[in-house]
This record gives C-alpha cells, sequence and structure tokens, in this order.
C-alpha cells in the first residue's frame, strides 16, 4: 500500500490519457456485457417454459393459423388437462416508436395455464368480466404512464382499424422470460371484430406427465395429419427454443462483435500503457538507482494497468448492470428479462484480469529488466 | 580498512566491434569521512567508476568493495537492496521524480525500508531540513529553482543515512550561486555530519570542496596534486594509481 500514492501520481500525470484509457475499457466492457446478455437473454427465452405445457402451431408455420374447433378436439386427448390458445395481434401504439407484443387470448383459460402472471385477483376479475378488458405489464404501464380504467387504441397492422381496450388488470411476471411489455386481451374481441373467422395462432396444452409429452404431441399431429390445418406439437421450451435458433446468428454476431471490441480496446490500453512506461525509462532508472527491485517495479507497473483495468471495469460492468436493471430495459420488448447475469459479470471479471496482464505485462517487464546504466546514459 | 576498495579493475566496452577500454588495471582506496573528488576530460571513466561503486555497472575484472561487501561480484537481486542501504546517489540532472512532490520524493528511498509513516515522516523532514528546504515539502520539481531541486536531490540521498554519497556532475546544470550552495552544503555534509562523498565534477570549484582530488586520464588515475590550483590533501585516499 506504501506504493499506492506512487502509482496513483504516476497516474495522474497524463490525466486525460488515464481518462481515456479508462473510458475505453470501460466502453469495451459495456459493450461486452451488453452484447453478452444479448445472447443470454436469448438463450433464457429458449429455455423458459414448463415441461408439462405444449404448444401446438400450423405446421406450415407459426403465421399460419389453426382452427378455434380444434380446442374441443385437443381437450378430449388422453393426458391433456387444459387447453388455451393466443394469437399474435400486431398492433401499434401511438407513433409505434416503442414497441411493444399484444396478445389475444382466451382468458379465462389463459390465465389458468399461466400462473407465472401474477394478477390481483379483484383485477383478474374485473379483466375476465369485460370483453374489451386488457392486461397490461407493470413495466409498459409506467413506461406509458397508464393508469387503471384507462381506455388505450392501438392501430392494427395484421387485422386493421383501431382497437380500444380498456386496462382493467396489471400483471407482474414471476419468470422475467415473460417480460413485463405486452398487452393481453379477449381473443372473443377479436373475432366479434373480424366477423368470427374461428382462427387461433397457436393452442397451449397443459399435459398430465412431462414423460408423456411426446406421445400426447405425436397423437395430436397424427390426429390432423390429414386435415387442412396439419398440427406441429412440442413442448414450450422447444417452441421458444425455436424461436431462439432464429436469434441464433445474431447470437454468434454478437459474441463475435463483443469478442473483436475487447481486443480493439485491449490493444488501445496496452499501447497507451507502453507509452506511459517509454516516456518513464529515466524514472525507472532513477528508481533502480535508489535500490527499488526489479520485482518492485514490476508489481508497481502491474499495479497502475490494475487500476485502470478494475476501474473501467467497475464503470462499464457495474454501470450495465445498474443501466439495465433500473430501467427495465428489454430492446422494446423483444427481449423481457434482459439483464446482464452474474455468470456475465464473471466472464467480464475474467477479462479485466486478462486485459490487466495483457496490457501491464510487457511494460512491466521492461521496467524490470531495464539496464539501469544504458537507460542513464541514454538521457544523461 | 578503506569504506571504497578497487583493486586491479579492469572494464572495457564493446561498441560495434570495437572494444573500448575505459580502466586498465585501476586501484583505489576511499577511506571513511573522505570527500573525494574525481575531475577528467569526458570519456575518461569518471561516471563509470562512479557507477562501478554504486553497483549500477560490472567490472570487466577486478574487485569492487564497498563497507567490506564485494559489490562486483553481487546478483541483480542483491544490489538493488544494497544500494537501498548503502549509496545515495545525485545525478547532474537532478533526476526527481515530477509527479511527486519535494517530500514525496525524499521518502522514497524509505519506502524501501521497514520504517513506520511516522519514523519516514521524521526522517524526510529531518534530511529536507538539513538541504535548507523543510519550507518547500510539498512544491513539486517544476516549482522548484534549478539549485532547490538539486538539493532535494541531495535530501534523497541522504535520507537513509547511506554508507556513500556518490555525485555525477551535481553543479554541472546550476548557476554559480546555486553551485555555491550546492558545495556549502556536500562539505557540512562531509565535515559536520561525517559522509563520505565521491563526486565527479568538471568545475574545478566545485573540486576544491573536496578533501581529495584525483585525475581520471587514459584510463589512469593521478592525483589532484598535479593541478597546483586545487587543494589536494590526499588525506582521504590511501593509494591510487593504475600501472
Amino acid at each position: 500500500m506504501k506504493y499506492l500514492p506512487l502509482v496513483l501520481a504516476n497516474l495522474g500525470r497524463h490525466k486525460l490519457r488515464t481518462i481515456l484509457t479508462i473510458a475505453s475499457v470501460a466502453l469495451a466492457l459495456f459493450l461486452f456485457a451488453s452484447l453478452q446478455t444479448v445472447v443470454t437473454t436469448i438463450a433464457g427465452a429458449a429455455n423458459f417454459g414448463s415441461a408439462r405445457r405444449l404448444v401446438a402451431t400450423n405446421a406450415t408455420g407459426i403465421v399460419f393459423t389453426l382452427p378455434i374447433a380444434y380446442a374441443n378436439r385437443l381437450q378430449a386427448v388422453p393426458g391433456v388437462q387444459s387447453v388455451t390458445w393466443a394469437n399474435w395481434f400486431g398492433g401499434r401504439y401511438g407513433d409505434g416508436k416503442r414497441f411493444f407484443a399484444t396478445f389475444a387470448v382466451d382468458p379465462k383459460t389463459y390465465l389458468d395455464m399461466y400462473p407465472e402472471m401474477v394478477i390481483p385477483e379483484d383485477q383478474k376479475e374485473a379483466f375476465l368480466r369485460e370483453r374489451t378488458g386488457a392486461l397490461v405489464g407493470k413495466h409498459l404501464m409506467e413506461v406509458f404512464g397508464w393508469k387503471l380504467g384507462q381506455n388505450v387504441t392501438e392501430q392494427g397492422t395484421i387485422f386493421p382499424g383501431d382497437w380500444t381496450f380498456t386496462i382493467r388488470g396489471v400483471y407482474v411476471p414471476t419468470d422475467p422470460a415473460i417480460g413485463e411489455d405486452a398487452i393481453i386481451f379477449h381473443h372473443e374481441y377479436m373475432e366479434e371484430r373480424l366477423g368470427r373467422p374461428g382462427q387461433a395462432g397457436w393452442y397451449i396444452l397443459k399435459i398430465d406427465k412431462t414423460e408423456n409429452a411426446p406421445a400426447i404431441a405425436k397423437t395430436i399431429d397424427d390426429m390432423f395429419k390429414n386435415s387442412s390445418f396439419a398440427t406441429k406439437t412440442g413442448t414450450e421450451q422447444a417452441f421458444n427454443a425455436s424461436f431462439a435458433t432464429m436469434w441464433g446468428n445474431v447470437s454468434l454476431l454478437m459474441g463475435t462483435i463483443g469478442t473483436a471490441v475487447v481486443f480493439a480496446i485491449l490493444l488501445v490500453t496496452a499501447n497507451a500503457m507502453m507509452m506511459s512506461a517509454r516516456e518513464r525509462t529515466r524514472e525507472v532508472a532513477v528508481l533502480k538507482t535508489i535500490g527499488f527491485r526489479d520485482g518492485t517495479l514490476f508489481g508497481i507497473v502491474m499495479l497502475e494497468a490494475g487500476v485502470i483495468a478494475v476501474t473501467g471495469a467497475i464503470i462499464g460492468l457495474g454501470g450495465a448492470k445498474l443501466l439495465y436493471k433500473s430501467t427495465n430495459f428489454s430492446f422494446g420488448g423483444f427481449l423481457p428479462g434482459f439483464d446482464v447475469t452474474a455468470n456475465t459479470l464473471v466472464i467480464g471479471s475474467s477479462i479485466t484480469i486478462a486485459l490487466m496482464l495483457a496490457s501491464g505485462l510487457v511494460p512491466a517487464v521492461r521496467a524490470a529488466r531495464l539496464p539501469v546504466v544504458s537507460a542513464l546514459r541514454q538521457v544523461a | 580498512m578503506a569504506l571504497v576498495e578497487i583493486r586491479d579493475v579492469h572494464k572495457s566496452f564493446q561498441r560495434d566491434t570495437q572494444r573500448i577500454d575505459v580502466f586498465n588495471g585501476i586501484t583505489l582506496d576511499v577511506e571513511e569521512g573522505s570527500f573525494l573528488a574525481l575531475m577528467g576530460p569526458s570519456g575518461s571513466g569518471k561516471s563509470t567508476l562512479l557507477n562501478l561503486i554504486a553497483g549500477l555497472d560490472k567490472p570487466t575484472s577486478g574487485v569492487v568493495k564497498v563497507a567490506g561487501a564485494d559489490v562486483s561480484e553481487m546478483s541483480p537481486g542483491e544490489l538493488a537492496p544494497w544500494r537501498a542501504r548503502h549509496v545515495g546517489f545525485v545525478f547532474q540532472q537532478f533526476n526527481l521524480l515530477p509527479v511527486l512532490t519535494a517530500y514525496q520524493n525524499v521518502e522514497l528511498p524509505l519506502l524501501l525500508t521497514r520504517l513506520s509513516k511516522k519514523e519516514r515522516d521524521e526522517r524526510v523532514r529531518l534530511a529536507l531540513g538539513v538541504v535548507g528546504l523543510d519550507d518547500r515539502l510539498d512544491h513539486y520539481p517544476r516549482q522548484l529553482s534549478g539549485g532547490q531541486e538539486q538539493r532535494v536531490s541531495i535530501a534523497r540521498a541522504i535520507v537513509a543515512d547511506p554508507t556513500v554519497i556518490l555525485l555525477d556532475e551535481p553543479t554541472g546544470q546550476l548557476d554559480a550561486k546555486s553551485s555555491q550552495e550546492v558545495l556549502a552544503l556536500l562539505r557540512r555534509l562531509n565535515s559536520e555530519f561525517r559522509k563520505t562523498i565521491v563526486i565527479v565534477t568538471h568545475d574545478a570549484h566545485a573540486a576544491e570542496r573536496a578533501t581529495t582530488v584525483l585525475h581520471l586520464e587514459k584510463g589512469s588515475l593521478i592525483r589532484g596534486s598535479a593541478m597546483p590550483s586545487l587543494r589536494a590533501t590526499d588525506a582521504g585516499v590511501a593509494a591510487g594509481m593504475s600501472r
């Protein structure tokens, strides 16, 4: 600790350079944490879902619908305990700059299917009673400053026209992967407005036992195999994972960009450290003349690199963690549960140590090995 | 026994394919409490001799002993703590760390000791008091005159109470008045505090302050009495001839 004033004094020699170096480390680690969080959030969404819930979609593709009439037939399949359905609504609110998801659902069965959505009982009752009622995620309420009982009008993008809902409840998810940036409303309301086409986007089924999932899925798909609306049934986790795989290349891209950014900043930091050490050749020689050991000088230079890297890490990693947590950031609802994980912080800390070693090692070894006489002769 | 013993020291450098012999068997004893001035033309090896005594450089052959320790045989790992304990070095260009205050610069050698913060504080204040700069503790080198910087440098050299103080052209960068102040200080350190001092200088006035003056020419030592203007008492030099 007695060398700390010397270390701090050296760092204060070129304040602007030190600040910029710390800022570059902080920025690199902030970007790393952000990009890594995109990857972990996508992966987390893929892992979300109960193994006891199956999802049946149109075999042709998720954008194609299934008849509502399937509900009773699905309910009758052995092992299926309950059935619900939902549609992607695709609405736009206001200028549309702030995107959020809107789903038309069968309200009673949907809320029974998802106990992860916590709603006060009175609000739940009010929502179920009113055909134009809507449930809104807590964060979305805060974003727009909406109040219970308020009418909200969305412009339909898939189903044209103005769609007005009355906010009757606010839900809070117990699993962050569900997200708080969504509106759900009565499927019946949509059916009525659209002239009762009798279509559902996908079905969700609760089954009795996890181990029965493959057999039940096969039974369902076989049942509709020769119909106009063949199904593709799988576990909810597999369904979510299929969305995640669409992000697959994005994840790879994010990871690659993150690595490249950290590497680029590493070069900048190492260059700054080496420049700083080179400028102090005479001083290192003087310290050796005074009696500073090679190991002590090595440690002092490494400590300087450490102070820069750790300060940058605290700002970058800590900043990312605090920012995303405090703002409940979710990429406009696309990535619910967006939060820097402990694992990302551990990886970021490891990068910080690597950064310190890589940027400090060369100048530290150089300082330790500096031949005193020739260094003094150069400046004499 | 002499404090500094240099025995049959050879030193040569290799410059490209050319071998340059600086010393060819130089021998010198410096007694404890003496004030030796080494003079000579540029390239005569004055600074090299100082570096050998400080353990900053190694002789090609021969022995350099300081306070009984064979400096020429020590490893770099042994030399660093030895230097911290036994050598105070003053440079021509002061070489204070610009980012540290006068106080912090003088404290540097004490960081290598086991002294407590309080003990270090007492020593630093004492050393700066001896050089007459106890009112400049918090000044950075850029806020000091050249003479003051050199006095801080001397305070740094004496703060750990070294066995020998080595000075390489300490007045080379100073005006006449500052030079006189620094030389008076060195004389006082020698006479009042009995510090052993070896100074390399071109300055005849600086050499006048020494108790012994030796000239280095073509790798050999010549007694200072060769220069009649200098007061060369030889009191501290037991022997000093090569070849």
